[in-house]
C-alpha cells in the first residue's frame, strides 16, 4: 500500500518537473526533513532536474561559537550544574565541546523539565539550562522559567540560543540566494506558529511555502504540491500536514514565548546577523539570564579558514562541493557549523550521501 | 583527530574505537595490523586450533529486563568464540568491586554468572577479585576470557566471503541498546523492552555444524550494532553490502524507543544476535535452522554481498524503495530532540 | 530542527502526564495543549505534547500507529477465536 502510495507521488512529480523543463530548486528549511530525505532515500527518487537545497534549519549549527564557549566556560565552574539536551555534547567550541571537557556537573536531559528537577533537587548549585532550539523548543524553556519563578527557584538559569526562523528564511530571500524557487517549510515549527505565518513570506517574495511532516509520503506530498505550484505558477502557503499544523499554530504556546522572551537582531553561526532572528529574555525575567547572573559576554568569532558553511547554509554550494567536505571537515572532527550535528547538511551528505 | 584523552564515545563500538584500537592498542602492545580483526584470536598449540577472547563488562544500569551484568559478562565472551566457530572449554573471572558495593547485589550477580556459565557449559576455572575505593569503579566491573576449541567443520574468515553471499540477522535488532538506555538515570523511561542478552553457542553450532563451509563468516553485532558489523565486513573484504530495510526484524516498542530518542536501530547494540554470511544456496536451509531455536526464531536474510562498484560501501534499500548509505557510527549515540 | 514523535496519553494529573508509545512509557507535560484528555494521540516534541491529533489521522498517516491498529487487530481476533 504504502509503496503505491509512494510510486504515485513520485510520478506526480516527475511529471511536474518534466513539464517544468527546467531546474527546479526547494529548499528543506529543517533539518530533520535533511535528515529524513536521506534516511528515507528519497533523493534518489526524484526527478534530476529537483534539487533540494539543505537549509539552515539545524539550531545545533547555527548556534554560534561563542555561545558553546560560553557553556563550557559555565561546566568548568563547580558551583554549576550544566543541563543539556544530547545535541549539544559535540559540538565543538573554539577549543574544546561538552564531551571533551567531560565532566560530572554536564547532564544530558530530555526535557527542559528535567532541568527544573535538577535544580529542585540540588539546591546548592546553579542550574544552567542549555536553551538552544527554534519556536517548537522554545515553549518549553518558557514553561521551565514559569515554573522556576513559582516554585522560587533562585538556582535556576537559562542560557538563552533561541532562534526564529521565519527572519532566516526572509534574509536567505533577501539577497543571499534569489534562486530558491520554493520552500518545503518545517512541520514542528509550523505545529507552533501555524501554517499561516509563512503567508506574508509567500506574498512578498511570490515563492511556495509548503509545510509537510516527516514520513516519506508527507514529504513526497509536499513536494508535489511545490511542484504543482511553481507549474501552475500559483505560488502560495500550503500544508500537506495539517493533521499536526493548524493555519493559526498553538496560541498557547505563542504567547508563552511572549510573556516570556523578545525577538532581537543577533548571529547564526554561518549566516551572520539576521535582524529579528534571535530570542532574548524579557529584563523583568533577567534574574532567570545565566548571561547576566555569571557576567558573560559573548564576542563574535570569525568562521575557520576554508569553511564555506555560510554558502551551504544558503543553499549556493553542495556540501561536497567544499574543499574542506570530508578531509579536513568531518564528523568526527567537525571544521564548519553544517559538520557538527547530525542534522546539519554537511554531516546528512557525509552520512548518508553518494556524492562522498 | 588527535585526542589527548579518552572520551566515552572511544568505547561505543563505531570508527572512534576502531581508531584507538588501531592507531594506539595495537601498535603499543603487538604490532598486529587492525585488518582483520576478529571477535577470538586461534592459538597454534600443539593437538590442535584453540581460540582465545576476553571482554570487560561496565553496564549501567548493572540489572535490567532481560538480564544483569553478570549475565552478559559469561555470554558476552561465550558469544565471541561461538560466532568464531569454537566451542568455549573454559573461563576465567575477573571482579573489580567499589568499596561499599553491597553483598546483596554481588550475590544475584554471581547467580546469574553461575546460571549462565551452566547453560553455555562452560567451567570457570579461575578468577579474581579486587576492591578499590569508593569512585574508583562504578559498583562493579567484570572481565571474562575464555578459550575455545575449534568446530571441526567450521572454516569461518573474512577471506571466504564472495558477491552473492546473503547476510542472516538471527533476530529483531537494537533489544539490548535501547533496553538498557531505557534504565539509565536521566533518560528513564518505562518499558516492556527486554534485552536479548543469550549465549549463543547453540545456534552458531548448529549452523556450522549442517552447513561446514557454506557459512562464512559470523559476528555478534554488539556495540555499534548491524551498521558497525556490516562496515567492519566490507572494510575487510573490500566488498560492498545491501541491506534490506524491510526485511530487518525489529520489534515496535524498540523502534518507537529509538524514535523517541532520535537513534538510528542500525547502530544500536545487540547481545544476543549473530550476524552470519552464508552462501545464497543454503540461505534457506540456514534460516530453517536458525529458526529450529527459539534464541533464532526471528532469523531473517537481510542483505546481500556485492561486487564492489566504486569503493566498498554498505547502502540499504530503504523501505519506500529508495537507497542511501550506511555509514561507520562514530562513538555512542547520544539522545537528541532535533 | 526538531524530532517529535506520536504517543498516547495514558494518565493526566493537571498538566503532568504519562505518555506511551508502543508500550514505552515517560513523564510528559501537558502544558501546551491544556484540552488533552487521557487517550488522546498528542505529538510530543523534548518532553512536552505540542499539539493533539486525531486518531484515524494518525493511523493514516504513521507507520507505527499502522502496526499498532494491526497488532490490536490481531489481538481480538486472537481472543474471539
Amino acid at each position: 500500500m504504502r509503496i503505491d502510495r509512494v510510486g504515485r507521488l513520485c510520478g506526480d512529480i516527475e511529471k511536474s518537473c518534466a513539464d517544468i523543463g527546467r531546474l527546479i530548486q526547494v529548499m528543506e528549511v529543517c533539518g530533520t526533513h535533511t535528515v529524513a530525505l536521506f534516511r528515507l532515500g528519497i533523493r534518489s527518487l526524484l526527478p534530476k532536474n529537483l534539487k533540494l537545497l539543505s537549509g539552515p534549519g539545524c539550531p545545533v549549527c547555527v548556534t554560534e561559537q561563542a555561545y558553546i564557549d560560553t557553556v563550557i566556560e559555565l561546566a568548568c565552574r563547580d558551583d554549576c550544574i550544566i543541563a543539556t539536551y544530547g545535541d549539544m555534547l559535540r559540538v565543538p567550541g573554539r577549543e574544546t565541546s561538552l564531551e571533551k571537557l567531560a565532566r560530572a556537573n554536564i547532564r544530558i536531559v530530555l526535557s527542559a523539565d528535567d532541568a527544573v528537577k535538577l535544580a529542585q533537587q540540588h539546591p546548592g548549585k546553579t542550574i544552567v539550562f542549555v536553551a538552544v532550539g527554534f519556536e517548537t523548543t522554545t515553549p518549553a524553556t518558557a514553561v521551565a522559567i514559569q515554573q522556576a519563578a513559582e516554585f522560587e527557584l533562585e538556582n535556576f538559569a537559562v542560557l538563552c540560543g533561541h532562534k526564529r526562523v521565519l527572519p532566516a528564511m526572509e534574509t536567505l530571500l533577501s539577497g543571499r540566494n534569489d534562486k530558491i524557487d520554493a520552500f518545503l517549510c518545517p512541520g514542528h515549527v509550523s505545529v507552533i506558529i501555524g501554517s499561516d505565518a509563512y503567508r506574508p513570506l509567500a506574498e512578498r517574495f511570490k515563492r511556495p511555502c509548503v509545510v509537510a511532516g516527516f514520513e516519506a509520503e508527507q514529504i513526497l506530498e509536499g513536494l508535489a504540491e511545490i511542484c504543482s505550484q511553481i507549474e501552475k505558477n500559483a505560488p502560495s502557503v500550503g500544508s500537506v500536514y495539517s493533521l499536526a499544523v493548524s493555519p493559526q499554530g498553538n496560541k498557547i504556546a505563542q504567547s508563552l514565548i511572549e510573556k516570556f522572551f523578545e525577538p532581537c537582531d543577533g548571529p547564526w553561526r554561518g549566516l551572520g546577523n539576521i535582524p529579528q532572528g534571535c530570542l532574548k529574555l524579557k529584563s523583568q525575567y533577567g534574574r532567570f539570564d545565566a548571561a547576566r547572573r555569571f557576567g558573560l559576554t559573548m564576542e563574535d568569532c570569525p568562521e575557520p579558514a576554508g569553511c564555506l558553511c555560510g554558502q551551504v547554509l544558503c543553499g549556493l554550494l553542495d556540501p561536497a562541493g567544499c574543499p574542506l567536505f570530508g578531509k579536513k571537515c568531518a564528523p568526527d572532527h567537525p571544521v564548519g557549523p553544517c559538520m557538527v550535528s547530525t542534522e546539519g547538511a554537511c554531516a546528512a551528505w557525509y552520512k548518508y550521501g553518494p556524492e562522498r | 583527530m588527535n585526542h589527548d584523552k579518552i572520551l566515552l564515545a572511544h568505547g561505543g563500538g563505531g570508527s572512534l574505537m576502531a581508531d584507538l584500537i588501531a592507531k594506539t592498542i595495537l601498535p603499543g602492545v603487538s604490532g598486529k595490523s587492525a585488518d582483520k580483526l576478529t571477535d577470538a584470536a586461534s592459538v597454534n598449540f600443539a593437538g590442535g586450533d584453540l581460540l582465545m577472547t576476553t571482554d570487560s563488562f561496565v553496564v549501567k544500569p548493572l540489572f535490567f529486563p532481560g538480564g544483569d551484568i553478570g549475565k552478559l559478562a559469561v555470554c558476552g565472551t561465550v558469544n565471541d568464540l561461538a560466532v568464531c566457530g569454537a566451542k568455549p572449554v573454559a573461563m576465567s573471572l575477573s571482579l573489580i568491586i567499589e568499596e561499599g558495593f553491597e553483598f546483596e547485589k554481588l550475590e544475584r550477580i554471581l547467580k546469574s554468572i553461575g546460571q549462565a556459565a551452566q547453560g553455555a557449559n562452560v567451567p570457570i576455572i579461575t578468577g579474581d577479585t579486587k576492591v578499590v575505593e569508593t569512585g574508583a569503579a562504578d559498583g562493579i566491573f567484570i572481565n571474562t576470557a575464555a578459550v575455545g576449541e575449534k568446530l571441526e567443520k567450521a572454516n569461518l574468515s573474512f577471506d571466504n566471503i564472495k558477491p552473492g553471499d546473503v547476510l542472516i540477522i538471527t533476530g529483531t535488532l537494537g533489544d539490548h541498546g535501547m533496553t538498557v538506555l531505557s534504565g539509565q538515570k536521566g533518560l528513564s523511561f518505562r518499558s516492556e523492552m527486554q534485552s536479548d542478552c543469550a549465549c549463543l553457542f547453540g545456534i552458531a553450532s548448529a549452523l556450522v555444524e549442517h552447513l561446514g563451509g557454506a557459512v562464512k563468516f559470523m559476528r555478534d553485532p554488539t556495540r555499534g550494532g548491524l551498521a558497525a558489523t556490516a562496515n567492519e565486513i566490507a572494510q575487510a573484504t573490500g566488498l560492498s553490502i545491501r541491506l534490506d530495510e524491510s526485511a530487518i526484524p525489529v520489534k515496535p516498542a524498540v523502534l518507537a524507543a529509538a524514535e523517541m530518542l532520535g537513534m538510528d536501530i542500525l547502530n544500536i547494540a545487540n547481545e544476543g544476535k549473530i550476524l552470519a554470511v552464508v552462501s545464497a544456496d543454503v540461505a534457506g536451509e540456514a534460516i530453517e535452522i536458525l529458526k529450529a531455536d527459539p534464541l533464532g526464531k526471528d532469523s531473517a536474510v537481510i542483505g546481500t554481498v556485492l561486487q564492489v562498484g566504486k569503493s566498498a560501501i554498505v547502502e540499504i534499500r530503504t523501505k519506500i524503495g529508495g537507497s542511501r548509505i550506511v555509514g561507520m557510527p562514530y562513538g555512542r549515540d547520544l539522545p537528541r530532540i532535533c | 530542527m526538531c524530532l517529535a514523535v506520536p504517543a498516547t496519553i495514558v494518565e493526566l494529573d493537571g498538566d503532568k502526564a504519562v505518555a506511551d508509545a508502543m508500550g514505552n512509557r515517560w513523564n510528559i507535560r501537558t502544558t501546551l495543549v491544556p484540552d488533552a484528555k487521557v487517550g488522546d494521540i498528542v505529538l510530543v516534541h523534548a518532553g512536552f505534547a505540542i499539539t493533539t491529533i486525531d486518531r484515524r489521522q494518525a493511523v493514516e498517516t504513521w507507520e507505527l500507529f499502522e502496526q499498532i491498529e494491526q497488532f490490536r487487530r490481531q489481538e481480538e481476533r486472537a481472543n474471539e477465536n
